[in-house]
């Protein structure tokens, strides 16, 4: 089974967030980056895959800096076979362009899945895997929690507002991993070592157009400082009392 | 002039609370275009009579695509029946509500289009000929403006942040074809205990944390919530990681971002990650023994003490104003 798996080095989720001189960035000074939490699912997914199969290979691809090359060795040193990075200095706003230099890269690669994490912790965009879909006309399954496959054939299951959809579809096929798919493994020393002499091959990301533009980058609107109504449960009538009459919530 | 199209969404026939939502959100962008609101309806043949009431928020028209395919969601067939109806022209802006299902189907849609997207947004603008969103990035750490150049903007709208006013356009009612193609079948929705919201949707959260020292002690959380009526248990990364509770009602950066008009923190500390997925709450109550903790600095509200007297209190209390 030949699996694909996307990924994107992201700031790490209990990271501080500054603005930078641009106004429209994020300042990267002393931030740490991680493996987006969501794509270690479905790196996971891929290795229990290609290992189930018996055969195969799993390519980690990431589109960014040069930087990301780490973030792919994260995925070698979980157990993917090989990575390739498609450069971009910096990663648009855009994630359609994001989108059509993946699907570029993925149109001849003879895939049976493409994974990806069902969206990134910096854009919140959950829109590369279902366009890269759309754009190589493929089944796509956003945001599984539960997947089988059997003989070409797959059942996802997805959760929604107040139930779960269960979802069939033939491969190949894209599917953006939910948290709780899987456990993702921590890569064990040996795997760390052996990372090291895997390949990446690097190339230009063919991005096109960035028609998304960030025209502005701003901390939030701080709430106004709120008040300890009071200690223990006698404080409630009072606090009941501010929800009616202050904050007209109830 | 460019027209604004509001893609809606019906369970089992009945349009959900976003769909108004996104019908009234397209109201003011068209407004600011010089446009029209479309509403799209798509859905099992009878869903138009669910549609007629869409001009009260707004729709000048309201588009219904019926097909027996579509009393689920049909994930390719909504998208191409969308996106022919954009194709069919004279749309600017294409909005969807940033549900579970608008979050699968405004990607497809955008890339059906070759258009542009921006997604769980919280405002929407219009100026010299573009369409800008607002909307939380990091997880609510920061909010970012971005502008969409193209002849067609898509949107996903992010719930609970367009309240629907009154309106009194005609929403005539026009069947469009539906276009039944599916790559993936939703084969059975396995619907959770009758009446359970969801923590994204509800416009009362209470959500549990450590605190709670147990997954039993949870009851307590939904003993509140029922007193609360609309509302939905929501989760701390911590509980979720510790498996007393699904990761569905996880509230942060790796969960959920809520925007609930109140939003309960019993026995949550308040990590980053977790203020970054309910700061934009209209009121926050935390209820916490550390008075030091985080969550106080985001509370409009805050009671220090022991939540497994506080709560029950505020179960009480609450049941009683609500009755009275």
């Amino acid at each position: 089974m030949k699996i694909a798996v996307c990924i994107k080095r992201t700031p790490d989720t209990e990271a501080r967030v500054r603005i930078a001189a641009d106004g429209v960035s994020l300042d990267e000074t002393g931030v740490k980056f991680i493996l987006n939490p969501y794509d270690e699912f479905a790196v996971e997914e891929a290795l229990q895959r290609r290992d189930k199969a018996g055969a195969g290979e799993v390519v980690a691809i990431a589109l960014g800096p040069d930087a990301a090359q780490e973030t792919i060795r994260g995925a070698l040193a979980m157990g993917a076979d090989r990575g390739i990075l498609l450069k971009a200095d910096k990663v648009p706003a855009d994630a359609l362009a994001v989108a059509k230099a993946l699907a570029a890269e993925l149109k001849d690669g003879g895939y049976d899945l493409v994974l990806f994490g069902k969206m990134a912790v910096d854009d919140h965009n959950h829109a590369a895997g279902p366009m890269v879909a759309e754009l190589l006309g493929l089944p796509c399954v956003t945001a599984i929690s539960k997947l089988e496959l059997e003989g070409g054939k797959g059942v996802a299951e997805r959760e929604i507002e107040g139930g779960v959809e269960v979802v069939e579809f033939a491969l190949p096929a894209v599917l953006t991993a939910e948290k709780g798919l899987n456990t993702p493994r921590y890569p064990a020393l040996k795997g760390i070592m052996a990372a090291k002499k895997k390949p990446i091959e690097i190339r230009p990301a063919a991005l096109g157009a960035v028609r998304a533009q960030v025209s502005a980058l701003a901390p939030p609107p701080e709430r106004k400082a709120g008040r300890i109504v009071g200690e223990g449960p006698d404080s409630v009538p009072e606090l009941v009392r501010l929800l009616r009459t202050e904050a007209k919530v109830l | 002039m460019a027209n604004v199209l509001a893609v809606t969404e019906q369970r089992d026939g009945a349009l959900r609370k976003t769909s108004y939502e996104v019908v009234w959100a397209a109201r003011q962008l068209a407004d600011a275009m010089g446009g029209t609101v479309d509403a799209l309806v798509v859905g099992a043949p009878g869903v138009d009579a669910a549609g007629a009431v869409l001009g009260e928020v707004g729709a000048d028209r309201v588009l219904v695509a019926e097909s027996a395919a579509f009393g689920r969601y049909a994930p390719d067939g909504y998208a191409a029946t969308a996106a022919a109806v954009v194709k069919a022209g004279g749309y600017g802006a294409v909005l969807v509500a940033a549900t579970a299902t608008g979050k699968d189907l405004a990607p497809r849609l955008a890339a059906a289009l070759d258009a542009p997207l921006a997604t769980d947004v919280t405002a929407l603008a219009f100026a010299g000929g573009k369409v800008t969103a607002t909307r939380p990035v990091y997880a609510g750490k920061a909010i970012q403006q971005v502008t969409l150049d193209a002849p067609v903007a898509i949107v996903s709208v992010r719930p609970n942040t367009y309240a629907p006013g009154k309106s009194a356009k005609a929403g005539a009612v026009e069947k469009v074809p539906a276009v039944e193609t599916a790559r993936v079948v939703v084969r059975e929705v396995k619907a959770a205990a009758q009446g359970k919201l969801d923590v994204a949707e509800a416009s009362v959260v209470v959500s549990g944390g450590r605190g709670l020292k147990g997954p039993e002690h949870f009851a307590l959380i939904e003993n509140l919530v029922k007193a609360f009526g609309a509302a939905a248990v929501g989760a701390s990364r911590a509980v979720v990681d510790a498996g007393w509770r699904p990761h569905a009602e996880q509230v942060g950066q790796t969960g959920k971002t809520v925007s609930p008009q109140l939003y309960v923190a019993v026995g949550i500390s308040g990590a980053i990650q977790h203020l970054a997925g309910m700061k934009t709450a209209k009121v926050i109550i935390a209820i916490n023994r550390d008075k030091d903790a985080p969550i106080f600095q985001v509370a409009d509200y805050g009671i220090v003490g022991d939540l497994f007297e506080i709560v029950p209190r505020l179960t009480e209390e609450i049941a009683k104003a609500r009755a009275g």
